[in-house]
C-alpha cells in the first residue's frame, strides 16, 4: 500500500517535472501555480507513504529505495520552506527533476536492497540517515540556487530587454536562498557524518579512511566546508560558487555511488 | 443613448491651447454645475488633466451645443479653439471614454495615472449631482472595462521610461531596494531623476560626487544625502549598491581595477552601474566582471523601446476588448431607455383597473371574498394581456434605431408622463426660455 501512495506522489511530481522543463523556455504563472499545487499534493501522498511504511514496522532503514524516498521528501520539504519564505517556484527547476528521479527509483524498486552488514547501533544509524539526508536535501537546494544565480546573472549581463520579464527571482534573493540552504545543511551533514562514524566504529571497531565511501564522504564534507568558508570569508558568488557547489554535488553523487564499492557501507545487489 | 463628448488632448492641441483650457481642481464642481444648467444637457462631467480637457454629457436630444458651452465658459473665440476640438456622439462617445479610462488614448499608452484622474473627475461630478443616471452607468462600466483591459492584457505591465527601467533592473538584482545606497557621480538632471525614482522605491542613503564640490553639496542637500569629494570617489564608491554615473569625462572613469577593488571590499556583493554618460563612464572590461552589472544609455533605451513596442501589441488586444464592451453597453443602455415608459404604462393601466374596481364596488355594494378574488383575477388578466404586446414591442425596439419613435408612439397613445424625466425637461425648457 505504501508503494501505491508513493506512485500517486510520483504522478504529482511528474507535473512538477514538466513545469521544470517548461520554465526553462517561457514564463507562466498559471503553470507555476498548477505545479506548486501538484507538488503539495504529491507531498501529502508521499508523507502518507512514509508514515504507513514506518508505522507498519516493515521499514528497513538501510533499504536504498526507502532512503531515496526519504531524501526526495526532505528535498521537497526544503523547497516548500523556500517557497513560503520567498514566494518563488524558481528552485523547482532543479528540485523537481531531482525529486522526481529519486521518487521514480524508489517507487519502481520492488526488491529492497539492503546493507550487507548487520548494524548493532540502530539509534545512531537512524540519526545518521536522517541527518545526512537533510544535509543532502540542503545541498540540492544550494546547488539549484547556484545554477539559478548563474542563469539570472547571464540574463542580466546579456542586457536583453526580455531579461526583465524573467520568472527568476532577484539575484540577491537567489543568493540568499543558496547561502541559507548551505548554512542550514552544513551542521546536518557534519552531525550525520559523525553519527555515521559512530555506527562504523561500533560495527567494525575502527574507521577505514581509505574506504571509497568514507573517502568520498570526507571529500564531500571538505568541499561543503570550503563552500561555507569562501562564502562567509570572501562572499563567493556566481561562477566560482556554482563551480564549488557542482563539485560538492558531484562528490555527494560519488559518495552515493560508492555504496556499491565500499566494504563497510555496501549494498547487496 | 444620447451621450455627447467634446474635448481636446495632446494629439489635437498644443500645450499652449491645453493650458488655456485647463480647469483647476477647485473649480471643477462649479464647472459641472454650470454644465448641467446649460440648455439641452441632463448630466455632465469634466475631465481635466495636463494632457486633455473633455466635457462628457448626456443630453436631452443628442444635439446640445457643447462648443457654445466651451466658448462661453473659457471666453474663447471659435477660431481660437474649434480647430483643436474633437467631438463624439453616442456609441463613439462611449468608445472614447472606455479608451481614455483604459489608458489607450494616453500619451504613454498603458500609464496608470489616467484611470485615477477619471475616477476623481467622476467623484467630483457625482458629489454635485451632475452625474446620476446614464453617465453614472457609463463611467461605472468604463472603470470595469479599464480593469478588464489591465487584467487581460499586458498593456501597462512594462516600464517605458529610462528611470523606471533602471528601477526595474535594480529590483531584478537586489530584490527589495529598501536600505540600498545610491551614489551619484556627476550632478546632471538625468542622474537626479533616476536617483529620485530609486529613492521613491525605498533606497536608503545617497552620496554625490562631482568635480565641482559645491554642486555635489547642492544636489546632496536635495536628497538629504552626503557630498563626497571627487578625489575620494574610488575610496568610497563601494559603499553604494547602485551607482548612477554621468560625468563629462572623455574616457571611462570606472575601469576593471576599480571594479575589482570595489568587489573585494564589498565581499563580492553585486553593484549596479547606471551609466548615462556619453562617452561612457564604465569601461567594457569592468562591466564584464562577475558581480558588476553596468547598463549604459543605449541598453536602457533599448529596453524602453522594446517595452513601448510590446505595449502597442497589447493595445491591439485591448481595442478588441473595448469594441465588444461598447456593443454590450449599448445593448444594455438601450433597454434601460425604455424602462421608464414600461413602468409608466404599467402604472397607468393599474390606476385604470383600480378605478374600475372601485366603481363596480360602489354600484354592487360589498363583494364577497370569492367575488373579490374573481374580479381581481379577471381584471389583472385583462391588463396583462393588453400590456403584453406593447411591452414586448418596446423591449425589442430598444435595440433598434426606431426605439425613440416607438417610445414616443406608446407615450402618446396612452398619454403617459415619465416621472422625473418630463419634469426635469420641462424645468430646463422654462429655464432656457427665461435666459433668452
Amino acid at each position: 500500500m505504501s508503494l501505491l501512495w508513493l506512485r500517486f506522489a510520483l504522478a504529482c511530481y511528474f507535473i512538477g517535472l514538466v513545469y521544470a522543463f517548461f520554465a526553462l523556455s517561457r514564463t507562466s504563472d498559471i503553470f507555476a501555480r498548477i505545479a506548486l499545487h501538484a507538488a503539495s499534493l504529491g507531498m501529502v501522498f508521499h508523507f502518507v507513504s512514509l508514515t504507513e511504511l514506518f508505522l507498519s514496522g516493515q521499514a528497513v532503514w538501510t533499504a536504498v529505495h526507502n532512503g531515496e524516498s526519504l531524501l526526495a521528501f526532505l528535498s521537497m520539504t526544503f523547497f516548500m520552506v523556500i517557497y513560503t519564505i520567498y514566494q518563488t517556484t524558481a528552485p523547482g527547476v532543479v528540485v523537481f527533476p531531482v525529486v522526481f528521479f529519486l521518487t521514480f527509483v524508489a517507487a519502481m524498486n520492488q526488491q529492497p536492497v539492503l546493507l550487507v552488514q548487520f548494524v548493532p547501533a540502530k539509534g545512531w544509524l537512524i540519526a545518521h540517515i536522517i541527518l545526512i539526508f537533510t544535509g543532502y536535501a540542503a545541498l540540492v537546494l544550494s546547488f539549484g540556487a547556484s545554477l539559478l544565480y548563474l542563469v539570472q546573472e547571464r540574463r542580466l549581463k546579456s542586457k536583453k530587454p526580455k531579461s526583465l520579464s524573467s520568472f527568476l527571482p532577484a539575484l540577491e534573493t537567489i543568493d540568499q536562498m543558496g547561502y541559507r540552504s548551505l548554512l542550514l545543511g552544513f551542521p546536518f551533514m557534519t552531525l550525520g557524518l559523525l553519527a555515521g562514524s559512530v555506527v562504523a566504529i561500533s560495527t567494525f571497531g575502527h574507521l577505514d579512511f581509505l574506504d571509497p565511501k568514507i573517502l568520498l564522504s570526507v571529500l564531500m564534507w571538505a568541499v561543503y566546508l570550503i563552500m561555507v568558508f569562501t562564502r562567509w570569508n570572501s562572499g563567493w558568488r556566481g561562477r566560482r560558487a556554482a563551480a564549488l557547489a557542482s563539485v560538492a554535488f558531484l562528490a555527494a553523487l560519488a559518495a552515493g555511488a560508492a555504496n556499491y564499492f565500499s566494504t563497510i557501507h555496501r549494498f547487496a545487489l | 443613448m444620447r451621450f455627447q463628448l467634446i474635448g481636446l488632448n495632446h494629439k489635437s492641441a498644443p500645450l499652449e491651447v491645453r493650458e488655456r483650457l485647463a480647469i483647476p481642481e477647485k473649480h471643477l464642481p462649479d464647472t459641472c454645475r454650470e454644465l448641467t444648467a446649460y440648455p439641452g444637457i441632463e448630466e455632465g462631467m469634466v475631465i481635466s488633466t495636463c494632457n486633455r480637457v473633455e466635457i462628457v454629457t448626456h443630453t436631452q436630444n443628442g444635439h446640445a451645443d457643447l462648443r457654445g458651452f466651451l466658448h462661453t465658459h473659457f471666453g474663447l473665440k471659435p477660431e481660437e479653439l474649434d480647430a483643436h476640438l474633437y467631438e463624439f456622439r453616442e456609441k463613439d462617445a462611449v468608445r472614447h471614454i472606455f479608451r481614455v479610462a483604459s489608458s489607450l488614448d494616453s500619451m504613454v499608452v498603458g500609464e496608470a495615472q489616467i484611470l485615477g484622474q477619471v475616477k476623481e473627475a467622476y467623484a467630483t461630478a457625482r458629489a454635485v449631482g451632475a452625474v446620476r443616471g446614464q453617465l453614472d452607468q457609463l463611467f461605472s462600466r468604463a472603470f470595469a472595462v479599464a480593469k478588464r483591459v489591465r487584467t487581460e492584457t499586458a498593456v501597462g505591465s512594462s516600464s517605458v521610461s529610462i528611470a523606471s527601467v533602471a528601477v526595474e533592473l535594480a529590483k531584478k538584482i537586489f530584490g527589495s531596494l529598501h536600505g540600498k545606497n545610491v551614489f551619484i557621480v556627476g550632478a546632471g538632471k538625468m542622474s537626479e531623476l533616476a536617483a529620485r525614482h530609486l529613492m521613491a522605491h525605498g533606497c536608503g542613503s545617497i552620496f554625490v560626487a562631482n568635480r565641482t564640490y559645491e554642486r555635489a553639496i547642492g544636489l546632496a542637500q536635495k536628497f538629504d544625502g552626503q557630498a563626497i569629494k571627487f578625489e575620494d570617489l574610488y575610496a568610497t564608491c563601494d559603499r553604494a549598491d547602485i551607482v548612477i554615473t554621468s560625468t563629462g569625462a572623455p574616457h571611462a572613469i570606472f575601469r576593471k581595477e576599480h571594479g575589482e577593488q570595489f568587489l573585494a571590499r564589498r565581499k563580492n556583493r553585486p553593484m549596479f552601474f547606471i551609466d548615462i554618460a556619453v562617452p561612457r563612464d564604465v569601461s567594457d572590461d569592468m562591466a564584464k566582471l562577475d558581480g558588476i552589472f553596468a547598463y549604459n544609455i543605449d541598453d536602457l533605451q533599448q529596453a524602453v523601446s522594446t517595452h513601448v513596442a510590446d505595449r502597442r501589441k497589447e493595445a491591439e488586444k485591448a481595442e478588441a476588448i473595448i469594441a465588444s464592451e461598447v456593443e454590450k453597453f449599448e445593448a444594455r443602455i438601450s433597454t434601460l431607455d425604455v424602462v421608464p415608459t414600461i413602468v409608466s404604462l404599467q402604472d397607468h393601466l393599474e390606476t385604470i383597473r383600480q378605478a374600475e374596481i372601485d366603481r363596480v364596488r360602489g354600484r354592487m355594494g360589498q363583494l364577497t371574498p370569492e367575488q373579490e378574488i374573481a374580479v381581481e383575477a379577471l381584471t389583472r388578466g385583462i391588463i396583462n394581456k393588453v400590456m403584453h404586446t406593447p411591452i414586448t414591442t418596446l423591449k425589442s425596439a430598444a435595440r433598434e434605431s426606431e426605439a425613440t419613435t416607438v417610445v414616443d408612439v406608446v407615450r402618446r397613445l396612452f398619454n403617459l408622463q415619465v416621472k422625473g424625466k418630463d419634469e426635469a425637461s420641462d424645468a430646463k425648457k422654462t429655464e432656457a426660455g427665461t435666459r433668452q
